[in-house]
């Protein structure tokens, strides 16, 4: 069995129909990269998955969980599934060793000792050791949203949902994300990326899914995908940000 | 002529009604932050009915005299069976009107806490007490600081007011020396210094409580 499974689901935002039906299944190990214009969907359809947004119709389904936006629904989640989001969203007032700690010790009450391993482990995993005892706020956009993969990391996470995290960061510094996600794929960690790398998409992904006016437009492939699109909408959009 | 050295007599007055007023102010300024922090936290984040009832609340409190609330907490309860004490009255009347007004102060620092914390706290399974108490409390207090600092200072200044329900404090002191030697120049002018001295101190507490709660501050 997949470990996300969407099924028919249905969001409206009041009258606006946001998601119109969407089936996805995902399976354990894949790097699915969502793709699609402002306004089709697409970070939706994420926080959908994780409960951060509620849906009207259909069922999803996360390994094994029912997905409901009830508050502990969430912090059942949280368990399996991680998310990044595109402002970093650290916590301003902890450092950055703190920031990994905090879900280790309160939510998993792990000692600190062993928050404080799992913490070093992460910041290591993202290249950022040295920074364990520094605030947020004293770190480029590239270092902060890697403390927050190393912090997502540390629930040791099934599933990461990532919403366009290198949107909000200056070109030179997307890379060294992408570059912390990829390592994250190889080890074979779940990734689902709303996201406007293609590069990174084509490279690193399994499976591209392209998102239309809140429907599943078109899916596979990238490398085939990304370089034949089927329909004109695909075409116009690759047309337009390629 | 001004002759300080005719309240010599009086310092022990003085003294014992300086520390009445430091005593009562330690108190209802954490007991009136206490209570802040829990209607604001109701105001934003609570259900519809129990928003309402803090609002109400609060607006009731900060559109009324405290004299009128302080005589009305020690004269008027009595006749509906509440028997308070001087003291006890003053604690009530002063935490309850620091609490309404500090509501206002601590949930504009609520506002300011962007969504996307929230929302980090959530999907690593925080829950809402946790998210508070980790995540939200201390940038929300970090941003209104110096003017929750400011309230609590006017709400000292305020409780001179007290002394009229005969507790025994600093204005208390005033008011008996003066009343006893005639040097109400002499005696006000002292008293006048002490609340100033009083609030310096106030005010150098909280800087100090600040620096260590908001220590994130000098990194940026």
């Amino acid at each position: 069995m997949s470990l996300v499974d969407l099924h028919q689901v249905h969001k409206y935002y009041g009258d606006f129909h946001v998601l119109k039906g969407i089936d996805l299944s995902i399976n354990a190990g894949e790097v699915i990269s969502i793709i699609g214009k402002s306004g089709s969907g697409k970070s939706t359809l994420l926080r959908c998955i994780n409960g951060l947004e509620a849906y009207q119709k259909g069922g999803i389904v996360v390994d094994g969980n029912e997905v409901t936006s009830e508050d502990v629904q969430v912090r059942r989640l949280a368990l399996s599934v991680g998310m990044i989001f595109q402002n970093f969203n650290l916590f301003p007032h902890k450092t950055v060793g703190e920031n990994v700690m905090l879900a280790p010790t309160i939510v998993l009450k792990k000692s600190k000792a062993e928050a404080e391993k799992i913490a070093r482990n992460m910041l290591e995993k993202v290249g950022l050791a040295e920074k364990f005892d520094n605030y947020p706020d004293t770190l480029s956009g590239g270092q902060q949203q890697r403390v927050a993969i190393a912090r997502a990391l540390a629930m040791s996470p099934k599933v990461l949902l990532c919403d366009e995290i290198t949107s909000a960061l200056d070109p030179e510094l997307v890379g060294e994300v992408l570059k912390v996600l990829e390592t994250l794929a190889e080890e074979g960690i779940t990734l689902i990326l709303v996201t406007h790398e293609m590069n990174f998409a084509r490279e690193v992904g399994n499976r591209v899914v392209f998102m239309h006016q809140g429907k599943v437009w078109e899916e596979g492939d990238p490398k085939v995908l990304l370089t034949n699109p089927q329909t004109d909408e695909l075409k116009q959009f690759l047309g337009a940000v390629l | 002529m001004l002759y300080f050295s005719d309240l010599l007599p009086y310092s022990d007055l003085f003294f014992s009604g300086l520390m009445t007023t430091v005593e009562l102010t330690i108190l209802t300024t954490f007991l009136g932050i206490a209570l802040g922090t829990s209607c604001a936290t109701i105001k934003q984040y609570g259900h519809h009915l129990a928003k309402r009832l803090v609002t109400t609340y609060v607006e009731l409190i900060r559109n009324t005299p405290f004299i009128v609330q302080l005589f009305f907490i020690f004269f008027g309860l009595p006749s509906i069976g509440f028997k308070l004490s001087p003291w006890e009255a003053s604690v009530i009347a002063l935490t309850i009107n620091l609490g309404a007004y500090s509501t206002e102060i601590i949930r504009a620092g609520l506002n300011n806490i962007g969504k996307g914390q929230i929302e980090a706290a959530k999907v690593l399974g925080l829950n809402f007490r946790q998210m508070l108490v980790h995540v939200i409390f201390i940038p929300a207090f970090e941003k209104i600081y110096p003017a929750l600092t400011s309230q609590c200072v006017i709400v000292m200044l305020g409780s001179a007011v007290i002394s009229q329900i005969s507790v025994e404090d600093l204005t208390y002191a005033a008011n008996l020396v003066q009343s006893r030697n005639f040097r109400a120049f002499e005696s006000y002018f002292v008293t006048a210094f002490l609340y100033l001295g009083l609030s310096v101190l106030l005010r150098f507490a909280f800087n100090l409580l600040g620096k260590r709660l908001f220590a994130f501050r000098e990194a940026r």
